[in-house]
């Protein structure tokens, strides 16, 4: 199949005056050379002055707060308290992994993570496909009818989907009271499957947009002439699907999961404002906002982000490392 | 010449960025961190109310000839963000926080960082004071803020569901008796069940009308706090709240339902009894004069004293309210407290009874003509709130209401048997730091 793939486009990054220069993108070879020319040289000290403020404001707003609240972690303190500060090692940490509340969020999360990536995976993938193939004369319509949801600031969307279930001001009971197991006494937010499935729903409404932009973007540089040599060999739709499209996007496919996959780790709108954590529906997130904001205990609090962080770095890993995703790759399907 | 009029320009442009930029970073240093407005502005931080804060504000204002200025800054709508966000600024020692309107559970945590009440001011803000008010105003034997209103719960009943249940509602009546007659005429009853405060003022209330209390020191330091869950009282308080879960007494959103919900409710066909402050009756009225709901409805709305535990012993219903005060950073203390003297006066409480439907803590504002006229409960208002008892007063109120909404809700799974010792534990796990929350 790749034997069919046209000569990748020019390195957009290179002027089309300049000179070939001896880059990494040029040299495909595993050993990248270590000499540039004058040029090359240049253009990387240029590179790093323009990003260079930014990169040390991120350093400013990223790295400091991790540290500071790492270093918290080691503490007793609670902000009301200033003198009671004590020096307690891991203790927090001790604390936090040895109770069943931490486990039992932490399967939360992971299970609302897991659900609402799949579920916006095979959505987002259908509108990225509907996106593609729309009418040159709708495509604009369409786009910007399927970016709603994601337009629209988390907090209120959290709120709308919220008084559509609530038992008193909602109207879902009364509109699919045909549906068996809803009926006007259905009070969603009282146990925990009911509870998640609105939390789940609202999130998958509101990001399947993000994902299937990613997706049509990945789906854009699928080349018109494979799958067309695909359906002139005979290959029928679901085949040129398996075989051609989704290889050949699979970079966006992966970097679509994974930042969805980040993002919906750390949820914490949609549940602050449906159940407030009750009835078995607490994220890390929000257990974390507990003991920081709510109980004041500066130190369990940055325990429990310190691990939260880790949960996310751990992801991040496992996604690059061993799912190989290219954050950086454009060209989808190399192997 | 083109050349150097493009540089010319170039040299224009960038000047007026310059100057653009200059003007946009003054203004911005200038908002931030300039010196407010006059020296004698004092910043309320208020709860959300009807606007009545905010004219009390503009009243005191007017009143001081120009001595002080009041300036009122909205806080968040509910009690514990209203907390989170008054705590967060006085650790951070924010010196704007002139007056305060402090939720009473929460004063003895942020007590440290209030400016003493000196004694004049405690002497003539103190007088015909309910006495639970006085309580919540106090740590450690002393006057920590000023109380300004008092809030308390009452029995709202349809007169025609106790008429038609037979229940006599000119003397106080128990939960047993409520229960039983929802039952019996096939409604809901109007309770707080929701995994929120209003759990904790819910159970706090039944245990103090059951001669208990739900800790026992609390002056204590966090790691000796001790619960008295597991006590007679504590069990009945259970049984009550098990019950009514149980048997569908609160109704299908009785998992959910806050005092808001519980007022919807109890307005519907399917209203009975409710347990509500007394925000329900301008609500009620407001609704029949915006035309949306029928004025028989409130034709057919009694009220009574809490109702009791046991028969004989009188109930304590809960107790809330707004006390006043003033952080120990502001930069004018004595103005500030003058300005509290002013917002608290008799004749402020009863306007802001009469315009905002928050009943005064002085006795002796129950007194203006005008309340008769709006709030024809104002009597057992005033009763309730002398024996009202307050919640914990502990400086680790948060914890203890916290591990109360996690255990005692929904309502339907508290057991008599188990739920007061296992909060009891877990509660006194919490606060020795010994799990999370």
């Amino acid at each position: 199949m790749t034997s069919a793939v046209p000569a990748p486009p020019a390195n957009p990054t290179s002027s089309p005056d300049s000179t070939p220069s001896v880059e990494t993108r040029s040299t495909p070879g595993k050993k990248a050379p270590k000499q540039y020319s004058e040029r090359a040289r240049a253009e990387r000290r240029l590179g790093w002055l323009l990003a260079g403020p930014a990169f040390v404001v991120m350093l400013l707003v990223t790295l400091y707060p991790i540290l500071q609240a790492t270093y918290e972690s080691l503490f007793q303190f609670r902000l009301t308290a200033p003198d009671e500060r004590q020096f307690v090692g891991l203790g927090n940490y001790g604390v936090i992994l040895t109770d069943s509340v931490w486990w039992r969020d932490l399967g939360t999360t992971l299970l609302i993570t897991v659900i609402t990536v799949a579920v916006e995976l095979v959505l987002g993938f259908a509108l990225a496909l509907v996106m593609n193939k729309a009418l040159k004369s709708v495509r604009g319509v369409l786009r910007t009818a399927i970016l709603v949801p994601y337009g629209i600031i988390t907090v209120v969307s959290a709120f709308a989907w919220f008084y559509a279930f609530d038992i008193n001001s909602g109207y879902v009971n009364s509109w699919f009271d045909w549906l068996p197991g809803i009926d006007e006494n259905l009070n969603w937010f009282a146990q925990t499957g009911t509870a998640l499935f609105v939390i789940m729903a609202s999130e998958i409404w509101k990001t399947t947009p993000f994902i299937s932009l990613l997706l049509l973007a990945g789906l854009a540089q699928v080349p018109d002439e494979l799958s067309e040599a695909a359906k002139v060999d005979g290959a029928t739709w679901w085949e040129q699907m398996r075989k051609v499209i989704i290889p050949n996007m699979k970079a966006a496919i992966m970097v679509a999961v994974l930042f969805r996959a980040l993002d919906a780790f750390r949820i914490f709108d949609n549940v602050f404002i449906m159940t407030n954590g009750a009835y078995g529906t607490e994220v890390l997130s929000l257990l974390a906002y507990r003991q920081s904001i709510s109980r004041l205990e500066i130190g369990l609090g940055s325990a429990v982000s310190v691990l939260l962080f880790l949960c996310v770095l751990i992801i991040s890993f496992v996604a690059i490392k061993l799912f190989k995703v290219d954050l950086a790759g454009t060209q989808g399907g190399k192997g | 010449m083109p050349t150097s009029r493009r540089t010319q320009n170039a040299v224009k442009n960038r000047r007026h960025a310059a100057v653009v930029a200059g003007v946009l970073a003054g203004t911005l240093l200038m908002s931030g961190c300039g010196p407010a407005a006059s020296d004698n502005t004092l910043t309320w931080y208020i709860n959300p109310d009807a606007g009545g804060q905010a004219a009390i504000a503009e009243r005191c204002t007017a009143e001081s000839d120009g001595r002080y200025s009041i300036e009122t800054s909205l806080l968040p709508s509910d009690a514990a963000s209203q907390r989170e966000q008054l705590a967060r600024r006085l650790a951070a020692g924010d010196s704007s926080l002139d007056i305060m309107s402090l939720d009473p559970p929460f004063v003895p945590e942020l007590a440290g960082f209030l400016a003493p009440v000196p004694d004049d001011v405690a002497a003539a803000t103190t007088e015909n004071v309910v006495e639970g008010a006085l309580a919540g105003a106090t740590w450690r034997d002393e006057l920590v803020a000023v109380p300004f209103w008092a809030n308390t719960q009452i029995l709202w009943y349809r007169e025609s569901v106790a008429e038609a249940a037979g229940l006599d509602m000119s003397a106080p009546v128990t939960w047993d008796q409520i229960m039983d007659a929802a039952e019996s005429q096939d409604k809901d009853l109007g309770v707080q069940g929701a995994q929120a405060e209003s759990m904790t003022v819910w159970v706090n209330a039944l245990v103090e009308s059951a001669g208990g209390s739900i800790v026992t020191n609390p002056e204590a330091p966090a790691d000796e706090i001790e619960l008295d869950l597991v006590s007679d009282a504590g069990r009945e308080a259970a049984r009550i709240i098990s019950t009514i879960g149980e048997e569908g007494l609160g109704g299908p959103g009785l998992a959910t339902q806050n005092e808001n919900a519980s007022l919807d409710l109890f307005q519907s066909d399917a209203g009975s009894f409710m347990v509500n402050y007394p925000f329900v009756w301008p609500a009620t009225v407001g609704a029949v004069d915006a035309g949306t709901l029928d004025e028989a409805v409130l034709d057919d709305i009694g009220w009574s004293i809490y109702p009791r535990v046991y028969d004989d012993e009188s109930a304590a219903a809960p107790l809330g309210g707004i006390d006043l005060g003033v952080g120990a950073e502001s930069d004018n203390p004595e103005l500030a407290y003058e300005a509290v003297q002013c917002i608290v006066s008799v004749e402020n409480q009863a306007e802001y009874f009469v315009t905002n439907g928050n009943p005064p803590s002085n006795t002796e504002a129950y007194e203006d003509p005008r309340i008769a006229d709006s709030f024809p409960m104002a009597p057992v208002i005033r009763d309730s709130l002398q024996d009202a008892a307050p919640r914990p007063q502990t400086p680790f109120y948060n914890e203890v209401s916290t591990g109360i909404q996690q255990l005692w809700a929904p309502p339907s799974e508290v057991d008599p048997e188990t739920t007061p010792e296992q909060s009891t534990d877990f509660i006194t796990a919490v606060l020795r730091g010994e799990r999370l929350l």
